[in-house]
């Protein structure tokens, strides 16, 4: 494996659109549910341990291999938040672009065919980590990464906030981000043996009704 | 033991828990419990070939005005408490037409043992079959550790209405530890997954990304192959402190969940209610 | 882990703006214009659909900084029909969605591109940034970026990419000029200076036809680009 490529998948200037993302952020900073480092620190963990948790298993799996159509079938089934899906699956075909032409290989070309309109954006990241001959436990840990990352840099543009606190709080949970992509691919390990329920499901009510709401605002500097 | 490395430990064996792969053994003091009702359609109405009362669970046949069948599960013993292994197995036969329902809520207590108790609910309807899963809450009572699987099985044209409310601790204590899986298959497909998890020592379960505060926490599914045409989000109190739901059409299926957070029980049902009026409209 | 066949994977030619669609057709010339806050970039969109809009099938991506403001403001002046105007959210980072990561941008002009089939010209505003902000090679073809008098007549002397790099200079609201002071020979002079022959125009869209010199420029290369197509 290269670590160079994961370092590559895994930044944020990977061109891929992440960075017109908040990952509901900003609806939590419209709400004052997040105004300062601390609460940021506690949207980011909790963001990390519910849907990053869920789109690492994916992303797990399909760089184990998984059939990615029943991925994306799961991943439908983890999201019954329209807007929310809407979203994964732009950011699918965005991460598809970057993907193919960063390290093409056949199984993203077979996918993009397969979803023209998009597949959720953690089974590409999971199928580049692949082309690139990274693990399923490196494509975890992209996707655990950038799931507390996402907020985090948003939250510095919408709040103003230092960005050293910023990196601060991403540090301090660098050990439960390991820990997350670990679970992840310890399930995408199991779903071999037991199906696609091994992997994770972990969800948020929040995260779907501000995400449903967000969506439905006529102003936005985020895209979700 | 690092705490990463803690928590790797403890997501595991959650997960294996929840696939099945590795129940947690039963406290030899624990409750193991297997409750089941088989309603099936005798080409006229409804009836209850199978009506099995276990351990906490009594069941009771309630009267109904019409060709359906109800059944009350009244609460025998205090349950589920720590160790305890409890399920619930629900069938609606092909075109049988079921309700199930709980006279008071479920309270989850800590046990004689802090290892968690299991309480799965399995829900089958059959084609053209109609179910109704209407419990009263589930309370997680402080120093509780509850793990609950939901697993749903639908026909491609059977009917579900269920609602799940649940109240994260009593009038002013902390919650205990409170793990659900809602897991529902159609046709053989997926078609929701999702799991909470709630209370220490789970990361980051009362931040401003997960419940921020909030103490009740449900949510409704209504599955009806006779659903119009493409249904739209619905909103229902944003932005508000007691509290907000969305309704929102699900990928795989004609299916409306609705989720909503509250400061209170009775906020929670009046948004539930609310819901599944929007749900029901045409 | 490694890709099971070591063959190389044919490059597709679908990344960024390749000029032949995936048909073999000729897609729509995107014309990028970028500029600072305030220096007229939607009233130019807007002067050059109205201008342009009977000869050429004709699309816009707005890149608001706050959402749909200026895709809002061509809606109400319908300059087009709603199904021609899209706004990209950008995240506060205007500049990242015209050239770090034009992913989201790509995404909507190829939307407009498959929806409005045939389409000539795809308009791409940016969202008001600063003197830095350039377009992507891989977004558009042919960039414009516009300033104005008003916010200092030595713009064009301090320079900077979108002064000295862009296909066209646009220099707005000369009207304006003499209430505030600006030389425009000294403007023109400073241009010249940092642009050797790259066109300027001055213009004033507050008069009539006040965008036909920068639509005869984009028509000059709309012409041009289909002419490629044909052979």
């Amino acid at each position: 494996m290269s670590r160079a490529a994961l370092l590559l998948l895994a930044d944020g200037r990977f061109p891929a659109g992440g960075h017109a993302h908040s990952g509901g952020v900003e609806a939590a900073i419209a709400h004052q549910a997040v105004h300062d480092t601390d609460s940021l620190e506690a949207f980011c963990r909790g963001r990390l341990h519910t849907t990053g948790l869920t789109m690492a298993g994916l992303a797990a799996a399909a760089a184990a291999g998984v059939d990615p159509l029943l991925l994306d079938d799961a991943a439908d089934a983890r999201t019954p938040a329209p807007a929310l899906r809407a979203v994964a699956r732009r950011l699918g075909r965005q991460m598809m672009r970057a993907a193919r032409a960063t390290f093409p290989s056949e199984d993203l070309e077979r996918l993009a065919a397969e979803r023209p309109q998009g597949a959720h954006q953690p089974l590409v990241l999971g199928l580049a980590a692949r082309a690139a001959g990274l693990t399923p436990l490196d494509a975890a840990h992209a996707a655990a990464y950038e799931n507390a990352g996402g907020p985090a840099t948003a939250a510095v543009r919408l709040l103003s906030l230092d960005p050293l606190d910023a990196s601060g709080l991403l540090a301090r949970l660098s050990s439960e981000t390991d820990a997350v992509a670990t679970a992840a691919a310890q399930a995408a390990d199991r779903v071999a043996a037991e199906g696609i329920d091994a992997l994770p499901s972990a969800s948020s009510p929040l995260l779907d009704i501000t995400g449903e709401q967000h969506a439905a605002w006529s102003v936005r500097l985020f895209a979700s | 033991m690092s705490p990463a490395a803690q928590l790797v430990n403890d997501r595991a064996a959650l997960a294996g828990a929840l696939s099945g792969a590795e129940e947690p053994a039963g406290h030899p003091h624990g409750v193991r419990a297997t409750a089941r009702i088989h309603a099936a359609y005798n080409g006229r109405v409804t009836t209850l070939p199978q009506l099995r009362s276990d351990g906490p669970f009594h069941l009771r046949r309630m009267r109904t005005d019409g060709s359906s069948a109800k059944v009350g599960i009244i609460g025998a013993m205090s349950a589920p408490l720590g160790g305890d292994r409890l399920t619930i197995d629900v069938t609606a036969g092909d075109r049988a037409v079921l309700e199930v329902t709980t006279a008071a809520a479920t309270l989850a207590l800590r046990g004689p043992t802090t290892a968690p108790a299991t309480y799965d609910v399995r829900l089958t309807a059959g084609e053209h079959a109609g179910l109704r899963w209407l419990p009263q809450p589930l309370i997680s009572a402080a120093g509780s550790n509850l793990r609950q699987t939901y697993t749903v099985e639908l026909a491609a044209t059977a009917r579900l209405l269920l609602r799940e409310e649940q109240l994260l601790g009593r009038t002013d204590e902390d919650p205990g530890h409170l793990v659900s899986r809602l897991l529902v298959r159609r046709a053989g497909r997926p078609l929701l997954d999702q799991q909470t998890a709630y209370g220490a020592p789970e990361p980051g379960w009362d931040g401003p990304a997960v419940l921020h505060g909030h103490r009740a926490v449900g949510q409704l599914l209504l599955v009806d192959p006779e659903m119009g045409t493409r249904r739209d989000p619905v909103l229902l109190r944003e932005g508000s402190q007691d509290g907000s739901a969305v309704l929102t059409p699900l990928a795989g299926g004609p299916a409306l969940l609705a989720t909503a957070v509250a400061p209170t029980s009775s906020a929670l049902r009046e948004l539930l209610d609310e819901a599944l009026a929007h749900a029901l409209r045409e | 882990m490694h890709l099971d066949h070591p063959v190389t994977m044919p490059q597709r030619h679908t990344h960024s703006a390749e000029p032949l669609s995936a048909d073999g057709t000729r897609r729509a010339l995107r014309v990028g214009l970028g500029g600072p806050v305030g220096s007229g970039k939607t009233a130019s969109v807007a002067a050059l659909c109205r201008t342009l809009r009977e000869s050429w099938s004709i699309a816009v991506v707005t890149n608001d900084i706050y959402t749909r403001e200026d895709a809002e403001y061509l809606l109400r002046e319908a300059v087009l029909p709603p199904e021609r105007i899209t706004a990209v959210e950008t995240g506060a980072c205007p500049h990242t969605a015209i050239r770090d990561d034009i992913s989201a941008n790509l995404e909507a002009v190829e939307h407009l591109e498959e929806t409005l089939h045939p389409l000539d010209l795809v308009l791409v505003e940016s969202g008001g940034d600063n003197l830095t902000a350039t377009f992507s090679k891989g977004l558009v073809d042919v960039q414009v970026f516009v300033i104005d008098v008003s916010s200092g007549d030595d713009i064009p002397r301090k320079g900077g990419p979108g002064i000295t790099t862009a296909d066209l200079l646009l220099v707005n609201k000369t009207d304006l000029a003499p209430h505030v002071g600006a030389d425009l020979a000294t403007m023109a002079d400073d241009a010249k200076r940092q642009r050797g022959d790259l066109p300027v125009i001055f213009t004033s869209l507050t008069s009539d036809d006040g965008i036909r010199e920068v639509a005869d420029w984009v028509t000059a290369h709309l012409t041009e680009w289909h002419a490629k197509a044909a052979v």
